[in-house]
């Protein structure tokens, strides 16, 4: 199992997930610095990610949209503010309009994702801060997206064994 | 403060209440703000029972809360913000969960590194 540890601190609004990969940090970076392998890992199956623009520098954009069964699109952006191949990323991830302009208006979460060689793989530590509960509720509507596959997911699962 | 896991069952709510999508969208329109049923009834092509059967859905899962103001039965997210941050966290966390386990699966099936193009920001 790759998830080693989640914490949620509900009165600070961050959440951090610790995952093990068996893998050199190389790889795990990759799966963040090349877009045609952050797509097939971002959004959900259902939801497939789609990445416009890619600049992993400070100050960098990545822009994205995820598109649902019957074609709708939820876009996305990043606004990379530090980074540190192959070992450190740190972003805003925020909504954007259908166009892809980033929406100022809606909620902005700050991600900042760490790795490190241990034991032969790689920990990678993403932890997120939310500014306002409000902020987290708006991030429902992708949360939901998710949670739907991951009870397909367990259906599947459950058929299989 | 660390808070407790979901139990299955709760799971098993949310997740079919979350499974439809008229109850997304009700959702989604009591998060923005208080709703009556009749108002939601008129937004979908659907009878008034069906729309009261999505809310009681939502409702059990601990989405939302109903109320009855005279005539109107207002719906509405769980009013204390304890409960939405862990709602929200929740959710949040399946998200990560899933993202990990798509990336342990390429990780898995990825070619050795260095056999086609090279990471960006990286000299080669």
């Amino acid at each position: 199992m790759s998830v080693t540890d989640t914490r949620k601190d509900l009165e600070n609004l961050t959440f951090t997930l610790i995952a093990d990969f068996e893998a050199p940090v190389e790889r795990v970076w990759r799966l963040w610095a090349d877009p045609r392998r952050l797509e097939r890992w971002w959004g959900p199956p259902a939801f497939p990610a789609t990445v416009k623009e890619h600049d992993l520098t400070p100050g960098g954009d990545v822009a994205y949209f995820m598109t649902g069964a019957e074609g709708e699109q939820y876009h996305g952006w990043w606004r990379i503010t530090s980074v540190e191949p192959p070992t450190s990323l740190e972003f805003v991830d925020g909504f954007a309009d259908a166009e892809g302009k980033p929406d100022e208006d809606r909620p902005t979460t700050v991600i900042r994702v760490r790795l490190t060689a241990r034991d032969g793989g790689t920990r990678m530590e993403m932890h997120s801060t939310f500014d306002s509960l409000e902020q987290m509720e708006q991030l429902i509507d992708m949360g939901m997206a998710e949670g739907m596959e991951q009870a397909v997911g367990q259906m599947d699962a459950l058929l299989a064994a | 403060m660390v808070v407790r896991e979901l139990d299955d069952e709760a799971v098993d709510l949310l997740f079919h209440a979350l499974a439809d999508a008229t109850r997304r969208d009700i959702l989604r329109r009591s998060v923005r703000g208080e709703l009556s049923v009749s108002r939601l009834a008129e937004a979908y092509p659907m009878s008034f029972a069906a729309v009261q059967k999505h809310v009681a859905v939502l409702e059990r899962a601990g989405l939302v809360m109903k109320e009855r103001r005279g005539r109107e039965q207002l719906v509405r997210t769980a009013p204390d913000a304890l409960s939405r941050a862990r709602r929200a966290l929740d959710l949040l966390e399946a998200a990560w969960r899933g993202r990990v386990d798509r990336m342990t699966r390429l990780l898995a099936e990825d070619p050795a590194p260095e056999d086609d193009d090279p990471p960006r920001g990286r000299d080669t």
